[in-house]
């Protein structure tokens, strides 16, 4: 039985198990609700859930066990010799390749069944039968790969025909509890809500485990790097050029450098103006002004980063070069080329500016009206109330809000992989390309490299870097946010 | 009595002591001035600020709107029986109508009066490379249009459609190896014709894309399905998984460390970079288990672990918003905890809920980066899938990596499109943040 229909009969069998359960539990108390413990419903649920969810976990442990065992079992049957002239997953892949060929070839009623499971290269040629079906295979099958995909078929097949009866075999054992359990005086409720209970732990916990499948996609990954290459030469290394033929020097400070950079001019842009126009909508504006400003400055952070990536690829790379290049405004020459630092640097700006200004809004919205009120009182005017008193006591929350729009600058992708330029180099000019963490993980992970070389798996160790400047920014910046309210609170 | 009021009265009429509150002095102007400046920097950084904005819009709006009309001229092809059986039969048969369409197209120039001694060849230079194809189809689609002549529109190549544009000027043709002035001069005559025309570009916006040399071709509208089924794979793992989360971390959860570390994990993973998120579904999804690379599924599959912590945060606001005194009528009529919540506080949150789940959906619809990762860029998306099965697991792109395409690619033709795309999903995005609005302005409840 193939999955979808599996899971079908799956459905339907828990269903079955709702009215099994429901009508059990109605028959035991005469067809009087009243005398059930619970409400007739519950009775259905723990039916429906007691057939599906036992049924269920065989199945999704059933699906990877299988496809390893078979995986080991074929794979034993490959000789040491042509896994040795390309390598153990190439041959297995092409395995798959011709037992799917020949899958299609029996649906579509070029073989029969025995054929296929018959069929000898010294006979036929299975490439172009193969290829009669749709199927174009690379180079011509051997007989050790045919006889490899005849065996891969068979036991796939035997494999589908257990998995369909231990399946329905958890099913029913599961309908065969229901009918024994659910009479009148069954805690119907009990047991339904307990198994709520637990699923809605069990979608609490993604958040852990999502954390935790970042943590290990990275750390395994990095691991292989460093067996590859040395990790003092990433961390320290002062040169970045990957070549796909080897010889690669893959040194992070080239690219660490651009990242700070290109962050540093991002926040020089975003907190001035983010902050003093949070000051300004929080302390002088008026309702109408305010109600009006505010959701404006913040469709500039709902707005997609691919949108900044192309207004600073094609509209402020060449302004700047307008103004900074060779025969610019300034005539001073500066810049060679649209994509620099200062481009990304700037639009990042731009993006960031709602991010501070409604942080610090909120931020400067928690300091208690007391203490406003006290410095006017004292005769201070109103800008000297915001920079003495409400500034100072707000001051730890706001360094939060720009460590953690710090923490977006140096995270952020669109942006530098379409305007900062894909050459690293540590200079201090900031109208000259240069290439972030970002933006070379995107570059080594989406070109052709062989996934298990070093100049791939680079990239991992680049993201481990980045998630662990990104996590410690955060975690410092929220531990600094907590604190500072619950001083006032 | 009398004494005092006569003393203050006169202290009123002796002039004014030194430090007086009502002279102003030099110290109080200057602290006046500098309060008016502060003043003055705050509004200007709200305006800068707007300004910003406005040029994001006005750059967006200026760039793409060109990208919704093309150029299409106008020929009456003849076709011929005989010719197009030769055509069918030789192995190259879009050759075969590229010259028809052409004799066609030379029919159409002297008929207009246009003298030109360009080769037909030079003339053809001035159509889509694609015009043949489209011919082709519709001659494959209706067998029985063979022996009459058949009026088409077809593609202008993308220099044409630039010169109406006003993009490409005659100067930069100079260096050109396609098109010269000469074919422009034959444009303009052409245009005033009536025979070459900008018309409404549907094929943008329902097509597929097109390679690099057709620009003219090129549409969003598969990289459209493709978000599609990757923002239905979001929407229905996502609302659930993070309604359930947020139910138990609100309503649940008791105080100890399993608890904290649940929310920390959340707090952390919603300030994540995205492109972690893409290096995740890379070795889990598609290295580990094997899923297939660039399908809508996987993609879907990233941006559901990366809405979850924006969509469980606002789920639980909504929840938190509901008063108590809900919950404890409930429970005092002799409901269980489950079923207060279950009954009354979700039904009753529901409206925050939905809109919460609307933001993190737009969120997701424009996010790049991790999909890049995933595989979803670098091919071109031509195929219309066929069928839901084919549509989550077929490879696809999606509308924001389409549009990060069309930005690499060399042909500034493209870039047209790339800006065109934008406008498309940013109507998308205010589609779903407007409902997003009446949902909350509709359904909000004040306790």
């Amino acid at each position: 039985m193939s999955l979808p229909i599996l899971v079908f009969v799956l459905l339907a069998l828990s269903v079955a198990g709702y009215v099994l359960g429901r009508g059990r539990a109605m028959a035991s108390a005469g067809g009087d609700a009243r005398k059930l413990h619970s409400l007739p419903n519950y009775y259905g649920w723990f039916g429906f859930l007691v057939a599906l969810l036992p049924a269920a976990l065989v199945l999704l442990l059933w699906l990877p066990a299988q496809s390893v065992v078979i995986d080991t079992q074929v794979s034993a049957m490959i000789s040491d010799r042509s896994a040795a002239e390309s390598s153990r997953g190439l041959v297995m892949s092409d395995v798959e390749r011709v037992a799917e060929g020949l899958d299609l070839a029996v649906d579509a009623g070029v073989l029969t069944e025995e054929q296929a499971a018959s069929i000898r290269t010294e006979f036929t040629d299975v490439r172009e039968r193969l290829g009669e079906v749709g199927v174009a295979l690379g180079s011509d099958v051997t007989s050790e790969t045919l006889q490899a995909a005849q065996r891969y078929r068979a036991l796939s097949s035997t494999g589908d025909l257990l998995r369909t009866l231990a399946v329905v075999a958890a099913a029913l054992a599961g309908l065969a509890f229901v009918y024994r359990r659910a009479d009148s005086t069954f805690r119907a409720r009990n047991a339904v809500e307990a198994v709520v209970r637990w699923i809605l732990i069990l979608a609490a916990s993604i958040a852990i485990l999502t954390t935790v499948g970042i943590i290990l996609s990275l750390i395994f990954n990095t691991v292989e790097f460093f067996s590859l290459y040395p990790a003092w030469d990433f961390f320290f290394g002062l040169t970045w050029s990957p070549s796909f033929g080897g010889g690669s020097e893959l040194g992070i400070l080239p690219l660490l450098w651009a990242t700070l950079y290109i962050s540093f001019i991002a926040l020089a842009v975003s907190v001035p103006i983010g902050l003093f126009a949070a000051i300004y909508l929080s302390e002088y504006a008026g309702p109408a002004v305010r109600a009006v400003a505010k959701p404006l400055l913040e469709v500039l952070a709902g707005i997609p980063t691919i949108v900044y990536g192309l207004f600073a690829l094609l509209t402020v790379g060449p302004l700047l070069v307008d103004i900074f290049g060779d025969g610019g405004v300034l005539g001073v020459g500066w810049m060679g080329g649209g994509t620099a630092v200062m481009t990304a640097g700037l639009v990042m700006g731009i993006m960031l500016i709602p991010f501070v200004s409604s942080l610090s809004d909120d931020i400067i919205n928690a300091v208690p009206q007391a203490m406003r009120d006290g410095s006017l009182g004292l005769g201070a005017t109103h800008s000297e109330t915001v920079k003495q008193v409400i500034l100072p006591a707000a001051l730890p929350g706001i360094v939060g809000a720009i460590l953690l729009a710090g923490s977006r600058a140096i995270g952020e992708t669109m942006i530098v992989v379409l305007g900062a330029g894909a050459a690293a180099r540590l200079s201090l000019n900031p109208f000259e390309a240069m290439t972030t963490v970002t933006a070379k993980i995107v570059s080594q992970l989406t070109g052709d490299a062989d996934f298990a070389s070093p100049e791939a798996l680079v990239a991992f160790a680049l993201g481990m870097t980045l998630f662990v400047i990104t996590l410690g920014l955060n975690v410092i910046a929220l531990y600094i946010v907590r604190k500072y309210r619950e001083q006032y609170e | 009595m009398t004494d005092t009021t006569a003393q203050t009265g006169g202290a009123v009429a002796t002039p004014a002591r030194k430090g007086s509150l009502l002279e102003v002095d030099s110290l109080t102007r200057k602290r006046n001035a500098a309060e008016a400046r502060f003043k003055m920097y705050g509004l200007s950084a709200v305006i800068v600020g707007l300004l910003f904005l406005v040029a994001l819009l006005a750059t967006i709006l200026s760039n793409g709107t060109s990208a919704f009309t093309q150029t299409f001229i106008t020929i009456p092809v003849p076709l011929e029986r005989a010719e197009i059986e030769a055509a069918e039969k030789s192995i190259v048969k879009t050759s075969k109508y590229r010259a028809i369409i052409g004799t066609a197209f030379a029919n159409v120039l002297s008929s207009a009066g246009i003298e030109t001694d360009m080769s037909a060849k030079d003339l053809d230079k001035m159509m889509s490379s694609g015009a043949a194809a489209s011919v082709r189809d519709f001659v494959l689609a209706n067998p029985g249009s063979i022996g009459t002549t058949h009026t088409f529109d077809l593609l202008a190549s993308s220099r044409v459609d630039g010169y109406l544009k006003g993009r490409v000027t005659r100067e930069d043709l100079i260096n050109d190896k396609n098109l010269d002035a000469a074919h422009l001069d034959i444009v303009d005559r052409l245009n005033a014709a009536g025979i070459v025309q900008k018309r409404f570009n549907w094929q943008f916006i329902f097509g597929a894309d097109a390679s690099d040399s057709r620009p003219e071709q090129a549409g969003i509208g598969v990289s459209m399905i493709g978000s599609f089924f990757m923002m239905l794979v979001v929407l229905v793992l996502s609302l659930p998984i993070g309604v359930a989360a947020s139910i138990y971390l609100e309503e649940f959860a008791p105080k100890n460390r399993f608890t904290d570390l649940i929310e920390v994990n959340i707090s952390n993973l919603a300030a994540v970079p995205s492109i972690v998120f893409g290096i995740l579904g890379l070795a889990a999804f598609i290295q580990f288990a094997h899923l297939p690379q660039s399908a809508p599924l996987v993609g879907g599959l990233v941006l559901t672990l990366m809405t979850l912590p924006t969509i469980i945060i606002s789920t639980r606001a909504s929840l938190k918003s509901v008063p108590p005194s809900i919950r404890n009528a409930a429970l005092g009529v002799g409901a269980s905890k489950m079923q207060s919540v279950f009954h009354h506080v979700l039904p009753l949150a529901m409206p925050g809920i939905l809109t919460g789940t609307i933001i993190g959906l737009a969120q997701a619809l424009g996010e790049t980066a991790p999909l890049l990762l995933i595989g979803m860029v670098g091919f071109i998306a031509s195929n219309v899938p066929d069928g839901v099965a084919a549509g989550f697991l077929d490879p696809n792109s999606a509308m924001p990596a389409q549009i990060y395409e069309w930005a690499k690619r060399a042909d500034p033709a493209f870039y047209e499109r790339a800006w065109g795309g934008i406008i498309i999903l940013l109507l998308f995005l205010m589609t779903m943040n407007i409902i997003a609005i009446i949902l909350r302005r509709r359904f909000e409840r004040r306790w």
